[in-house]
């Protein structure tokens, strides 16, 4: 217990953890000898789009294992703390660990140290774990967050992406990941609205969503029977908000009740 | 071992550095921690901006200190630690101010017997539970005792006569403003001056509120409770709309202010 009380390091969590349980690291974890991502349940599609003043992440529920759905209503968008959220694509497992993990990360040190991280911070620590991962996503463990956060300074969302090696990368406007991300980003390059209010965004994002189901397998569409809707979150200058079942409810009927008319989706307009 | 030069019986070793101690956590100002309908409520008259008395621990879990300041921040510190290493290792439910009032004492007791000089603070542990029955306030002393308050705790300074005040006016089940009121009549001797919002650190552990239950009110958000403190007259709009935006920490109605007799 004693270096609970004489630890002189930084004021990040990670850090401390591997100097008192290093076991407990996601990065940690012995690669194993042959590659197993085919075994172990993938997440898929997140996207995430800035709006008026914030930010709006989405994401399905499906999680797959090669050719199987291992799980229908898996959530994969994470709050991490009031102005920020993390979606994970890939290997299920680490990713949820690892979101846990960048949870109390960012809290330490706002604990610590009385003040939250600038937002580039909290995208440079992210982008250290994932390096951190990169033996186990040679082996197949893959895992691709993608990061969005209501800046102050800016009075506005800003998004970062990933690849395994860390990054971060910013994103202008939108960005997906997961394996139905082209689509995704195909749909909101037509349906994106600089400047649009999140409400607007929201219904892009949901459309994105529906459109990389469409046509990727691994991405799951809204499950009508079960009752079963995409994630949806908004962070603005109020925090985090993820938006109630009913509210996605209500507009993903609205939405579907539109694709009955045109399976398509909305059009943006040519000219 | 060798007979040091002029001996002292451990009984007069304890006793100067609990004598010691005391003296040092007397010189200060005293910290205020109650429970209030909503939640416990801290207040500590603290000029500094930057150097915390009172702080988060974890979801539910908040601290307050008085003595000397780099002794009770590594306390501070090492309880983060302590919480959120055991929030990770389990689950976030799992962390527990008992758990964290246990760790504590070992370590102040362990203090005071073995180190030449014991730690010169005193520090509350206060755990907001999901009724006013489970919220938690654990005293500790610079020895290692543990004390579960029941209501309030008082430590600093002049720790007794500012609890005898604040007995007088303590009732169960008060809303923010009114709590806050008792808790600066307390803190203020009788025909003092009363310490203006840029002299206070005030925070309270809202049961209302998601994840994390701490907050700290400050800037405007604090001076508008304050007025609502000082109006003789009762306000007519509801109590969240003076002191917190989301969720309310007082429920509707008129204010009790508990100023006007």
């Amino acid at each position: 217990m004693n270096n609970l009380f004489t630890y002189t390091g930084s004021s990040s969590f990670t850090e401390f953890l591997g100097a008192y349980a290093p076991d407990l690291l996601p990065s940690r974890m012995q690669a194993p000898a042959v590659p197993v991502g085919d075994q172990i349940p993938h997440a898929t599609t997140i996207v995430a789009a800035t709006c008026a003043g914030g930010v709006v992440m989405a994401g399905d529920r499906r999680a797959t294992s090669g050719n199987i759905i291992s799980q229908r209503d898996i959530e994969k968008v994470f709050r991490t703390d009031d102005y920020s959220c993390m979606g994970i694509a890939g290997t299920a497992s680490t990713g949820i660990e690892m979101a846990r993990l960048y949870r109390v990360e960012l809290e330490h040190y706002e604990k610590t140290e009385g003040r939250s991280l600038s937002t580039e911070g909290k995208a440079n620590r992210l982008a250290t774990m994932i390096r951190g991962n990169l033996a186990m996503a040679m082996q197949g463990l893959v895992v691709v967050p993608l990061f969005a956060a209501y800046d102050p300074a800016i009075d506005g969302g800003r998004i970062f992406g990933y690849d395994v090696g860390g990054g971060p990368y910013e994103q202008r406007n939108y960005h997906s990941i997961g394996s139905g991300s082209i689509f995704a980003r195909g749909s909101l390059k037509k349906l994106y609205r600089e400047g649009a209010s999140p409400e607007d965004t929201v219904l892009a994002c949901l459309n994105a969503l529906y459109d990389a189901a469409d046509d990727d397998s691994a991405t799951g569409g809204p499950d009508v029977t079960r009752k079963i809707w995409p994630v949806m979150a908004v962070i603005t200058a109020d925090g985090f908000r993820r938006l109630p079942e009913e509210e996605v409810s209500e507009l993903v009927q609205t939405m579907l009740a539109g694709r009955m008319e045109d399976p398509d989706g909305p059009t943006a307009p040519l000219r | 071992m060798s007979m040091p030069f002029g001996y002292a019986s451990p009984e007069q070793i304890m006793r100067d550095r609990a004598e010691y101690a005391r003296k040092g956590i007397a010189r200060g100002r005293s910290v205020v921690v109650m429970q209030y309908a909503d939640g416990i409520l801290f207040v500590a008259p603290n000029p500094s901006k930057a150097l915390h008395k009172i702080s988060e621990i974890y979801d539910r879990i908040g601290f307050a200190a008085v003595g000397r300041y780099n002794e009770f921040e590594s306390l501070r510190l090492a309880g983060i630690r302590y919480a959120d290493i055991n929030g990770y290792t389990f689950n976030r439910n799992d962390v527990t101010g008992r758990g964290l009032a246990n760790l504590y004492a070992q370590q102040l007791g362990m203090i005071f017997t073995e180190s030449i000089k014991s730690l010169e603070v005193e520090i509350v542990v206060a755990e907001v539970g999901d009724s006013q029955a489970e919220d938690q306030i654990y005293r500790l002393t610079f020895d290692g005792s543990v004390f579960d308050e029941q209501g309030m705790a008082v430590i600093g300074g002049q720790a007794e006569a500012v609890a005898g005040r604040l007995k007088e006016r303590y009732k169960d089940n008060m809303p923010l403003p009114e709590a806050l009121e008792a808790a600066l009549v307390a803190l203020t001797e009788p025909g003092g001056e009363r310490p203006p919002a840029t002299q206070l650190e005030v925070a309270v552990l809202d049961r209302g509120r998601e994840h994390r239950k701490f907050l700290r009110l400050t800037g405007p958000r604090l001076e508008r409770l304050l007025k609502t403190v000082k109006s003789e007259t009762k306000p007519d709009k509801p109590a969240e709309d003076v002191s917190l935006p989301e969720p309310p920490t007082a429920p509707d109605g008129d204010i009790d202010t508990g100023s006007a007799e």
